[in-house]
């Protein structure tokens, strides 16, 4: 007996999984558990690009999230990035809570900020957002660096008996460090892909593609972009306190730095593809391709960067990611929901 | 009465495109609407769902208030609209344009509880063998019958249709009539504003005429389309 006869009142069936997903799913589940045993086969140097690599991804997770998903196209993700580094140092350094419950604290203060900062923020739409953002970044940079236990303007590094706190060898601290990075990476791909999946994936890539369509469908887009916002700052604040954490030294201009947690990111999204959870994976992965390939090459790495990245956005607009979508039609991470039609007379 | 306008206006800066308009719907009516281009029919629609918010008067829907709603707020409250220019969410399948409305809209709950009632839908709006097309590769007759479908997945009370008919052939139109009378049957009331007259008067039972955001008249349709004021301003036809 079928299953549509054992349920004649179900007529239709959905599904979201594809063939490919499948095994694509298996496939980087294997990747990520050899990944989680890097300390054994790592060596130092790999480590820290690992742990670099997981903290941009999870950056572009965000800005996607938001950009690509909340239409909020902001230049200011590094406030979230330096109020997360931040406050790990304060809660770490003059709280004495234990490093790696001072990281999740210090996302949930760069969370709360983001309330204050999207009251100030959404009152402006489009360009107007964008530059809003970057002043709002830049309003934070500037009160940290007024700030004299925090070392003012030229900062402060992790007191020695912090870094100890984390683990007692450098190695193990290094594979602390690197666990962590791993984890908030692999969190944030799932987190996003968890989201999308969701009743409320359908109003973001609703409102994606047609606000004034989604509010009149009754999707409540304000809020819809007021949690995805404030989503966004949770998971950048981890992402800060992780960098910062890694780095053991902090200051305005590092943590507020528009270029590295900001531009960086904005190129990963816009090569990888905007709008997909694969984008930025590929974005990040690009990108440090590049980066290793270009090192030597000094400001003409950004020149280079940037004529990649004009000519991504002129041949591929939706990214290296949304060309593969288009040629082969494969997906890592499908979200659509495929109606199976039942035939029932 | 599900719908009153009440001396409703609209300023876009200078020009005024709605001008102390009523007029209301009853409940399980479908009303026409006709007017010039330019009358300010859609701003009226806008009105009403929530999209523009009036310089005065007031928006009621089911005895309630909703002049200060938000379009949103509209739709949970059993107002459905379809667009004149179609904005289709294009990067979504069919399937998921009506899941939006069915998880979000008038009867709103969990994604699951949608599937069968959004597919029934489709079957109805004759978008079914589409479902699992992404939206932007529909041709513009079927981008229209998307509007009409995902409004409908709202399951709403009301159902503002904006100019839906213009363009098809005759058969497609004959089609389109036969769903949105078994729409209109099924208990939802309807307001049509349409250029495709034959149409509309297959449907409606009273017609509304809009003229420079006024009220020209309304009444029976018979009555309304033998008017020498709507002749001449909808047909140019001359009064005389």
């Amino acid at each position: 007996m079928t299953d549509a006869a054992m349920h004649p009142e179900k007529r239709f069936r959905v599904a979201a999984m594809t063939k490919f997903s499948r095994y694509g799913l298996i496939v980087m589940a294997v990747i990520v558990l050899a990944l989680a045993f890097g300390p054994l086969w790592l060596d130092r140097s790999n480590m820290r690009l690992m742990v670099e690599l997981c903290y941009m991804l999870a950056l572009a997770q965000m800005w996607n999230l938001l950009a690509g998903y909340g239409g909020l196209v902001s230049v200011g993700q590094q406030a979230f990035v330096g109020l997360g580094g931040y406050f790990f140092f304060v809660i770490a350094a003059f709280l004495g809570v234990p490093p790696l419950l001072a990281i999740p604290l210090a996302g949930l203060v760069a969370a709360v900020f983001a309330i204050p900062t999207a009251a100030v923020v959404f009152r402006l739409k489009g360009a107007y957002f964008a530059i809003g953002t970057w002043v709002a970044a830049e309003v934070y940079m500037l009160v940290f660096a007024q700030i004299g236990a925090l070392g003012g303007g030229s900062g402060m590094s992790l007191p020695i008996d912090v870094v100890r706190a984390i683990a007692d060898s450098r190695d193990m601290r290094e594979a602390v460090t690197y666990w962590t990075a791993l984890g908030l990476a692999v969190g944030s791909v799932a987190l996003v892909y968890g989201l999308l999946r969701s009743k409320y994936g359908l109003a973001l890539a609703a409102i994606r593609d047609s606000e004034p369509a989604a509010a009149s469908l009754g999707v409540d887009v304000a809020r819809a972009k007021y949690i995805v916002y404030v989503i966004a700052a949770f998971v950048t604040g981890l992402a800060g306190a992780l960098i910062f954490l890694a780095k053991l030294r902090i200051s305005p201009d590092a943590a507020f730095s528009v270029m590295d947690w900001t531009a960086y990111v904005i190129f990963i999204v816009v090569i990888g593809g905007v709008g997909r959870i694969e984008g930025p994976i590929l974005g990040t992965i690009v990108f440090f391709i590049l980066r290793g390939l270009l090192a030597d090459l000094g400001s003409f790495y950004l020149i280079i960067l940037g004529l990649i990245a004009v000519g991504v956005m002129l041949l591929a607009p939706r990214g290296l990611w949304g060309l593969a979508v288009e040629r082969f039609g494969i997906e890592l991470f499908p979200v659509q929901r495929r109606l199976d039609m039942r035939k029932d007379n | 009465m599900l719908i009153g306008v009440e001396n409703v206006t609209k300023r876009f800066g200078a020009l005024t495109v709605v001008d102390d308009l009523s007029f209301h719907l009853g409940e399980g009516e479908a009303l026409g609407v006709l007017g010039p281009n330019g009358a300010g029919k859609t701003t009226v629609f806008n009105l009403i769902t929530g999209a523009l918010t009036p310089d005065s008067g007031k928006v009621h829907f089911a005895g309630e208030d909703v002049t200060a709603a938000s379009p949103h707020q509209r739709c949970h409250r059993g107002i459905g609209r379809t667009h004149q220019i179609p904005h289709p969410f294009e990067q979504m399948s069919v399937f998921e344009n009506l899941l939006v409305g069915g998880a979000f809209g008038k009867t709103s709950g969990t994604e699951h509880a949608a599937y069968d009632r959004c597919g029934e839908v489709l079957e109805r709006t004759g978008l079914l063998a589409k479902a699992n097309a992404p939206a932007g590769s529909l041709t513009l007759l079927e981008r229209k019958r998307l509007e009409l479908a995902r409004a409908l997945a709202t399951n709403p009370r009301a159902l503002l249709l904006d100019e839906i008919a213009g363009g098809l052939t005759d058969h497609e139109c004959h089609s389109l009539v036969e769903t949105i009378q078994a729409i209109n049957a099924s208990g939802v009331s309807i307001i049509w504003i349409e250029h495709v007259v034959h149409a509309l008067l297959k449907t409606v039972s009273r017609l509304v005429v809009i003229n420079f955001g006024k009220l020209l008249t309304e009444g029976e349709p018979e009555e309304v389309m033998a008017d020498p004021r709507v002749r001449e301003v909808y047909m140019g036809i001359p009064a005389q």
